[in-house]
């Protein structure tokens, strides 16, 4: 590994391209793609969490699989702790596994089901080389019990879980190396509330006695806002928004952002509320479209949409955003509230 | 006549430790046209209950009480008559997409499979519901992605196919356990508009498994706390909002992240974990981790008070909890 100081960020990822191919809709029809994803570029610093969020299909666990290294990238570089890890082969990325650490979206199909608890978790560990029996089981109860497992479960096999339950047990698989990097693809959607807490706080607890640096998926933005330092707003395989949590969600230079924020559901005493609804379907991502990856859904569309793609630049310090008008988007945010 | 009414509901799952009470004494009801909000715990039962009322339990688990459908009692049905009641008048979105989704078949067939079975449609009439449907749901593109298998679609897009089978046969009931925790907010906007239509326009009941209270307020009539397996508080939605009572339902509020609560404020959690099912103490089963628990919590289950007509609580310290804010009783 090579060495890194403070400063540099342990992840950093440039250009980042994926396109999947789709089947053949009859047997002389062209091939057609899915673009997942044009061109991601963000780095992560030690120590700091990176939020990403965005429409549901517009390529975050795309993204969160390449950034892992865990399928075959189009384009772009993604460097770990310094290190590439584009086109390197499973057997060379097999000792660099326990630095970086995911948690899956989808938390059943990613456990083993012929594998008891204890199994799953410490699977892992073998990265790390020989350990005494002692200090793996040590450190698996360890684990679990950080989750709010308890150390019975060990011997119980995932669908003896409920969903939320299953979701721990993939927490503490990522977490018992001790990654310098964690992927998290969701992980706390399937947790009630206060589970959720849990981690979240552990997460967090983490983060401040390791320096644990994290890439966190979520669709909750109220989370979001709770754990991440920067966060990117995607739209159709493309960063829209990038800045500071704080910023962003104070004051959203893109329409896409403020529309996400403006959808968050309130628990209170009423019953639906009006709110600005996206317009149109969702776009497909099958064909490559001149102008703004927005266009079709948002409000206030003009031509100049349609022929120019926005570029992804700065509205103020360390905050970016790729919109024609970004200017008017913020000139109506309501000041922010207390 | 009550289109679903469940009685004393109890489920047992045989487990190599022995029998785990995964659901005690649940009973609620459900009209046409009504939506009734599940809420609680992670592992508290809600799944299981509402696998219970799709006669789809694990083999070796027993369940007692009524599970009564227009009067009908769903758990004296033969599988074969269960069989037609899942396909035509109650159907369930799964919590996992993945596993109730079949890898080896294209979405499309999977969704034409019960058009053509219940529906009797032929195989274009089929095609081009599924069509139809897969691009209500909001699936980008259906006339290319009805070729997709499950593992080619984001979580989110495998959600909204689920949604889509379960709606395929406009049923009497829909069940919908987390429909949309892989959903952004404004796609999940989107579904629940949809499923509420269906609820106001041709009269489906609903019921919404979440662990959102935000959806939960805003898209049910009723709601239903559970903790340990057994309902702590039940009643009408504004009610409970308006009147959050048992000190298990403040504690959920309590550590739910608000936006703009900023990032150094921390969430407070409920101290403690989940009651063995097991071994569930003979009193409440909150008591090991209630901030207002007494001695004779332990012992006695909780007595339901009635607070109004539209709002109950099971709880022994029930003059304590009335009038506490969540902030009060968790840090
Ligand atoms: N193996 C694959 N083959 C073809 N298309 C794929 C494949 N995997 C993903 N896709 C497509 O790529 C796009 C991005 O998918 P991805 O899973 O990254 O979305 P996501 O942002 O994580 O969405 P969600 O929030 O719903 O999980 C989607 O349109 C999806 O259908
Ligand atoms: N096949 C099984 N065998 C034994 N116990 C099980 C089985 N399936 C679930 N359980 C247990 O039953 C309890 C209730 O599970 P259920 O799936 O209903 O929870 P849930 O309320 O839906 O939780 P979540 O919000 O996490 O999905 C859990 O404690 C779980 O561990
Ligand atoms: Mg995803
Ligand atoms: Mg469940």
């Amino acid at each position: 590994m090579t060495d890194y100081s403070v400063e540099e960020p342990v992840l950093i990822v440039e250009d980042l391209v994926r396109h999947y191919r789709l089947p053949k809709e009859s047997l002389f029809a062209e091939h057609r793609y899915v673009y997942a994803l044009n061109g991601v570029s963000f780095e992560i610093k030690k120590g700091k969490s990176f939020g990403v969020v965005g429409e549901s299909g517009c390529g975050k666990s795309t993204l969160a699989r390449n950034v892992m290294a865990l399928e075959d990238t189009d384009g772009g570089s993604v460097r770990i702790l310094g290190e590439e890890v584009v086109g390197l082969s499973f057997e060379q990325l097999r000792p660099l596994r326990q630095h970086f650490q995911m948690v899956f979206q989808d938390p059943y199909g990613s456990l083993d089901p012929h594998l008891n608890v204890d199994r799953i978790v410490a699977e892992p560990l073998a990265a790390l080389g020989p350990l005494t029996s002692a200090e793996r089981d040590e450190r698996v109860r360890e684990v679990l019990e950080s989750v709010g497992l308890k150390s019975g479960d060990i011997s119980k096999y995932p669908h003896e879980f409920s969903g939320g339950q299953r979701q721990r047990i993939a927490i503490a698989r990522a977490l018992i190396t001790h990654p310098e990097l964690i992927v998290a693809d969701e992980p706390v959607s399937a947790l009630d509330v206060s589970v959720q807490a849990q981690v979240l706080n552990l997460l967090k607890d983490l983060q401040e006695s390791f320096g644990v640096t994290y890439m966190f998926i979520s669709h909750d933005l109220a989370v979001v806002e709770y754990l991440c330092d920067e966060v990117a707003v995607m739209y159709l395989g493309e960063i829209v928004e990038k800045g500071r949590t704080e910023d962003l969600f104070a004051n959203p230079a893109h329409p896409y952002t403020r529309i996400l924020l403006d959808a968050v559901p309130q628990p209170g005493a009423a019953k639906k509320r009006d709110r600005i609804k996206l317009a149109g379907n969702v776009t497909g991502q099958t064909e490559i479209r001149a102008g703004c990856a927005f266009q079709d859904r948002c409000p206030m569309v003009k031509n100049v949409c349609r022929s120019e793609k926005p570029p992804l630049v700065a509205v103020e310090e360390e905050h970016l955003a790729a919109c024609h008008f970004s200017a008017d988007v913020r000139a109506k945010n309501k000041p922010a509230a207390g | 006549m009550t289109l679903l009414d469940v009685q004393d509901l109890t489920i047992t799952l045989a487990t190599a430790e022995g029998p785990a009470r995964a659901v005690r004494d649940l009973s609620f009801s459900l009209e046409r046209g009504e939506t009734l909000g599940i809420v609680g715990e992670s592992g508290c039962g809600k799944s299981m209950t509402a696998l219970a009322l799709m006669s789809l339990l694990p083999e070796r688990s027993n369940t007692e009480g009524k599970i009564l459908l227009e009067s009908e009692d769903l758990l004296r049905f033969s599988e074969k008559d269960l069989c037609n009641i899942r396909g035509n008048r109650m159907a369930m979105i799964f919590q996992e997409p993945m596993t109730s989704l079949n890898p080896v078949h294209t979405i499309g067939h999977q969704v034409m499979e019960p058009l053509r079975l219940h529906k009797g449609l032929d195989k274009d009439a089929a095609h081009a519901e599924a069509l139809r449907l897969l691009d209500r749901v909001g699936i980008p593109n259906p006339k290319a992605r009805i070729r997709n298998y499950p593992h080619q679609l984001s979580g989110g897009q495998r959600q909204r196919v689920m949604i889509a089978l379960a709606l395929s046969c406009g049923p009497d009931i829909l069940i919908a356990d987390e429909p949309t925790t892989a959903l952004d907010v404004t796609i999940q906007d989107q579904i629940l508009e949809l499923i509420q239509n269906l609820v106001s326009e041709d009269g489906m009941a609903l019921i919404l498994i979440s662990h959102d209270l935000g959806v939960i307020s805003e898209n049910t009539d009723k709601v239903l706390v559970m903790y340990g397996g057994s309902a702590v508080e039940t009643g009408r939605t504004d009610k409970i909002f308006g009147e959050l009572t048992h000190p298990y339902t403040l504690g959920l509020f309590a550590a739910m992240p608000k936006l703009g609560m900023g990032r150094n404020a921390r969430l407070a959690t409920i101290p403690g974990v989940v009651p063995d099912l097991m071994n569930l103490p003979a009193g409440c089963t909150f008591f090991d981790r209630c901030p207002l628990a007494s001695d004779h919590c332990r012992d006695a289950s909780p007595p339901v008070h009635v607070l109004n007509p539209d709002h109950a609580v099971a709880c022994h310290n029930i003059d304590d909890a009335r009038g506490k804010k969540s902030e009060e009783l968790y840090l």
